[in-house]
């Protein structure tokens, strides 16, 4: 046992899955002699040398395509996009290349590929640099979509996404870096599409993810000194994402509340508020809430990005406002 | 740099360079571009009669393919545009391969077991950058494995260029660029494209070798693809071919050339067909008859004829197949999905 920061739980879940198989490689810019703009991959060029860690020129979309390539040599690769935002200067490879490549081989070609990015606000870093993007690959068909929210998981869920034999998109939250938990020895693996339930309750089944987890538990606390007793579920995955936690939840709570980083419009909540509306409807006692970012470009002074994204206060508010 | 394209063979077949192709092998390669042409006119003709989707025919372009792809072992990759048929076909990918994707079939991506080609890339120039992955691959696992990859005259100006040229030329990838200039982007004719001299001139800003070649010149395609790929597997790094070449149809069979460009460019470049021109050469060599040409013009007819009735006799591609080729195992939502597409 051994107290980890999720920064720290990050290369040790690279460097686990590294050692277990030598054939995997890791490229992304500035993750090998600098550790990582995060700190979140120190030590891994010491252990694996510049072979297999490779600092790359700043080219996102070559860094996913030689990920592309040499994955299809049979090559698995870890690739990291620093920030999640610059996904969209190599989205063609995401949507169009890496996602579709199977499909368009009738299945003949494998993509093991694990693309790491730093996701979500909390660090001031503006419109271009701080925001939750994970709806944005979730659309995408053919892609799976992490988004862990403690050390343990990190690890758990970044072995589960290395040995998946399709490309996966890995979301490190920039907020939760630093905090820390006690994880055990040895090695972690976990698996994708498994919901958690952190806690149980019996009034509204709270549906997070990442940062937004330890926000909705905090908020549960502050409920039940209201008298709401509400049940947490850390999605970890949204795809493939775990239908069943959630609907049996609802059915024995009632009501349903998302809380997202993400932009109203087309958030991961909406296809959950969607499917809870289809699959759960006759056991809903009142409308399905959902607690999101505006729709808005992220602000980067401090007072308005903390007033943008979804605090303690705003879930509890929220949830109390609307309990009838 | 020389902008002036190397030539070996004159449009009137007359040698003036060395090449390292004996005539048995010129013979074989005449008839393999024989094979394309009759490909090639085959499909346009079949996507007139509704029998296929759009199609990109690359009629002129014969010696840069058969020619670059004719430099390869079986180890290396060809990665090529949705006007390279004839270069991924030479590596292996089959001409059935090739109609089925252009009925919209995904069983056309499916290569033969060990032939290392990707469909086509439909998108212009994403593939550049995969030709960089995979040698990069092959570099990683020790083997000596080369990576060509085939694109326009205008994919050198999106930015996936830019990137894969840089990245393969700082790993130091075994990655053959292989340009055909072909004059046009759809409208746009080349000197509206870039301002540099050549394309060719490019690969300098990357400290990378860069070389012209006449495309409509089979022996002098062969000779620069050959050098590149040996530089490439001898772990020398990447080079950029400009190869240059005329398409002779239309972008695609939906583009109409006659409103850009004039009938008399066309007539000249017909003029410097590169199939004529090794014919011309065999002809002074001794090496063609017309019985030869008969016999494979037939021959290759018939394969085409075969090869299209074999294509078309396949059952269609079901729903439930679409579903198949998503994950390594669909999950649950897409095996619900896909039960939903199944009841109709």
């Amino acid at each position: 046992m051994a107290e980890l920061s999720y920064r720290d739980a990050v290369s040790r879940g690279i460097a686990q899955e590294m050692r277990r198989d030598p054939n995997l490689v890791f490229l992304g810019e500035d993750v090998a002699a600098a550790g990582g703009v995060f700190k979140t991959t120190v030590g891994l060029l010491d252990e694996f040398g510049p072979i297999r860690v490779r600092d790359t020129p700043i080219s996102e979309q070559a860094i996913l395509g030689a990920a592309a390539g040499a994955a299809m040599t049979g090559v698995p690769v870890i690739a990291e996009i620093m920030f999640s935002d610059f996904l969209a200067v190599c989205f063609d490879l995401v949507a169009n290349e890496i996602a579709k490549l199977r499909y368009m081989t009738d299945g003949q070609v494998s993509l093991p590929i694990v693309i790491r990015t730093a996701n979500g606000a909390g660090s001031r870093f503006g419109a271009q640099h701080s925001q939750s993007v994970e709806n944005w690959c979730m659309m995408i068909p053919g892609l799976k979509v992490v988004a862990p929210s403690t050390p343990e998981d990190v690890i758990g869920l970044m072995a589960a996404s290395v040995r998946d034999p399709d490309p996966v998109v890995f979301f490190e939250h920039k907020s939760l870096m630093a905090t820390k938990a006690t994880i055990p020895d040895g090695e972690i693996v976990d698996e994708l599409g498994k919901a958690r339930t952190l806690r149980a309750g019996t009034d509204i089944t709270i549906v997070a993810l990442a940062l937004m987890v330890p926000r909705a538990m905090a908020a549960a606390d502050r409920l039940a000194e209201q008298g709401i007793s509400a049940e947490v579920i850390d999605l970890r995955t949204l795809v493939p994402l775990d239908t069943r936690t959630i609907l049996h939840s609802v059915e024995r709570t009632g009501r349903l509340a998302t809380v997202e980083e993400n932009p109203r419009l087309c958030g991961w909540g909406a296809e959950i508020a969607s499917l809870v509306a289809h699959e759960a409807f006759w056991n809903l006692d009142a409308p399905i809430v959902r607690i999101t970012t505006p729709h808005i470009p992220l602000p980067a002074a401090n007072n308005l990005e903390d007033a943008t994204i979804p605090s303690v206060d705003k879930i509890v508010d929220t949830i109390v406002s609307e309990w009838a | 740099m020389s902008p002036e394209p190397r030539q070996i063979l004159a449009p009137d077949g007359t040698r003036h360079g060395e090449s390292s192709l004996e005539i048995p092998a010129i013979r074989r390669l005449y008839q393999a571009m024989l094979s394309a042409r009759v490909f090639d006119r085959k499909a346009s003709a079949m996507q007139r009669q509704g029998r296929l989707a759009t199609y990109s025919p690359f009629e002129g372009q014969e010696a840069c393919q058969i020619g670059s792809a004719a430099a390869l072992s079986p180890q290396d990759w060809v990665v090529g545009s949705y006007r390279d048929g004839g270069a991924m076909w030479l590596h292996g990918y089959t001409w059935r391969n090739l109609l089925l994707g252009r009925t919209g079939d995904e069983r056309g991506g499916r290569t033969p077991d060990g032939v290392r080609v990707l469909p086509p890339s439909i998108t212009v120039g994403g593939h550049m950058i995969h030709a960089v992955g995979l040698g990069w691959g092959e570099r990683l696992q020790g083997s000596d494995g080369v990576a060509l990859t085939l694109f326009g005259d205008g994919a050198t100006s999106e930015g996936d260029f830019h990137e894969a040229m840089n990245f393969a030329a700082v790993f130091e990838t075994p990655t053959v660029f292989f340009c055909q200039n072909n004059g046009w982007a759809i409208s746009m004719p080349t000197e509206r494209q870039t301002r540099s001299e050549t394309i060719a001139h490019k690969a300098v800003a990357y400290g990378m070798e860069g070389v012209r070649v006449d495309g409509n010149d089979l022996l002098a395609v062969y000779e620069a693809a050959t050098a590149a790929v040996a530089k490439a597997r001898r772990g020398d790094g990447p080079t950029l071919i400009e190869a240059i070449t005329f398409r002779v149809g239309p972008h695609t069979t939906a583009d109409d050339p006659g409103r850009y460009r004039s009938e008399g460019i066309v007539a000249e470049w017909r003029e410097r067909d590169p199939l004529e021109r090794v014919r011309r050469y065999l002809v002074a060599q001794d090496a063609w008859d017309e019985a030869w040409q008969r016999e494979i013009e037939e021959a290759e007819s018939r394969a085409i004829e075969d090869i299209v009735a074999d294509a078309e006799a396949l059952p269609a591609f079901t729903p439930r197949e679409i579903f198949d080729g998503m994950y390594a195992e669909p999950t649950a939502q897409l095996r619900e999905q896909r039960a939903e597409a199944e009841r109709g």
